[in-house]
């Protein structure tokens, strides 16, 4: 569903991504970690082509983000992302925010809009914060919007930048639950996390990254057994330590 | 008073308009585009308003009668007035505008994209509504500011309310007397204006 094949990427003499690819089978949950600025966020985002790449391309359901014929807005109105600092539109309500693109980009009428916005608010908890405004709630009930606001748009695939990284701790669970779910339900996902209990009770495929290369491509079991790699092993222990 | 508080609401509306569209221009990607709003926005923040101002007296009426046939004996006056302070103002506002937009965290341009919307879908509903909001203070200081400024329409000896109270003066031989008394209803709408601003602001703050 989602073929990265040879993607690289610089900010000028900076190389952020070298020879990066690995392929997403539908339905596969792919969960990418490695230390900060190893660039697993900037893979996801080339992802939907919120970020360029010079070299390589990705295709996602047949379509080509690199090509620039390719009408980008077109395929990302089909694959969700939910950000680490949530992003939802401070300025309109929680029913909006879910509304919004359904009605502007999809065409829906806002009857059915409003209709598909409540039944996913139900399904991640907060039907009952429907009228209230982003900034009234918590991060952890924020994120639960963000994710729903993406589900409205039935995505094909889902995104996921490290969703629970601006969390509260306690807030953490919340939102991994609705993941899981998503997961268990057949939802093709990436996702950038260091939780790695979330891999473990959901990822089919765990990638490693390093400096901007994928420095191991494995199932969750050989991951966390026998993890080739010498960095990748280092990287678990300390953060597998606590 | 009319005649001030009508080119100070229409140099207003169409400033902030016209300021938008510049400021979209200058952060556009188009190269042309944004060279030639930044050469509009510094050329017209670099010259005196009283010379935008008599520069209009003088060209824009020619250029109305020549092109829609008026008769040589109307008074655009009034008209130059609107269009030459709406045209500094944008230049003004445009500035403003484009702070206020870079004040919008760019996550939100990625959070709009990301849900399929074209950039001016995402400009239109995400992105200038927060910073409008952001910059709602500072749109009226420019406003009050602009009150005060239309007094220099006196130039072109149209009747505002600066230049009535000079008229009315010099006709009575209180001139004096009169600029005091325009001069106290200039500060206490500016002021009054000015309290407004800073209870808004407050109130966004809280």
């Amino acid at each position: 569903m989602i073929s990265i094949k040879n993607i690289s990427k610089h900010y000028g003499s900076f190389q952020v991504l070298t020879d990066c690819s690995t392929e997403v089978e539908k339905g596969e949950v792919i969960v990418i970690c490695g230390p900060s600025g190893s660039g697993k966020s900037t893979l996801i985002k080339c992802v939907n082509g919120l970020e360029p790449f010079q070299q390589g391309d990705i295709v996602v359901n047949g379509i080509s983000v690199g090509d620039p014929r390719t009408n980008l807005s077109k395929l990302r109105a089909h694959v969700g992302m939910v950000f680490q600092n949530f992003e939802l539109f401070p300025h309109m309500s929680v029913i909006d925010n879910l509304c919004i693109a359904q009605t502007k980009v999809l065409g829906r009428g806002r009857q059915e809009a409003v209709e598909r916005g409540q039944k996913l608010l139900e399904r991640v908890g907060l039907l009952n914060q429907a009228d209230k405004f982003p900034g009234q709630l918590s991060g952890g009930q924020q994120q639960r919007v963000a994710i729903a606001r993406a589900l409205a748009m039935d995505p094909i695939c889902m995104l996921f930048d490290e969703p629970t990284s601006a969390l509260d701790p306690e807030m953490v669970n919340e939102v991994l639950d609705v993941m899981v779910g998503l997961a268990h339900e057949g939802m093709t996902m990436m996702v950038v996390t260091h939780e790695m209990g979330f891999a473990r009770k959901v990822a089919t495929r765990v990638i490693f990254m390093d400096e901007g290369r994928i420095v191991e491509d494995a199932p969750k079991e050989d991951f966390f057994s026998k993890p080739r790699s010498e960095r990748a092993q280092q990287f678990l222990s300390k953060i597998l330590q606590h | 008073m009319v005649m001030t508080l009508k080119i100070t609401a229409v140099a207003v509306a169409v400033g902030i308009v016209w300021g938008t569209l510049l400021a979209l221009m200058r952060m556009s990607g188009f190269k042309l585009l944004a060279w030639l709003a930044a050469s509009y926005v510094n050329l017209f923040r670099s010259i005196p308003l009283v010379m935008v101002l008599l520069w209009f007296f003088l060209i824009v009426p020619t250029l109305l009668i020549n092109l829609f046939d008026i008769p040589r004996s109307s008074d655009t006056r009034l008209v130059s007035a609107m269009v030459a302070f709406s045209l500094f103002e944008a230049s003004y506002y445009s500035e403003i505008i484009r702070a206020g937009i870079r004040s919008v965290a760019k996550g939100q341009m990625g959070a709009a994209s990301a849900l399929g919307m074209s950039y001016a879908q995402a400009m239109r509903l995400v992105i200038l509504p927060q910073a409008f909001r952001n910059m709602v203070p500072l749109l009226l200081t420019q406003g009050i500011i602009l009150f005060q400024d239309t007094s220099l329409v006196y130039v072109s000896s149209l009747a505002d309310f600066f230049g009535a109270a000079y008229r009315v003066g010099s006709r009575d031989g209180r001139l004096v007397e009169l600029l005091l008394f325009a001069g106290a209803v200039y500060f206490i709408m500016s002021f009054l204006a000015s309290l407004l601003v800073k209870h808004i602001q407050k109130r966004k703050t809280a």
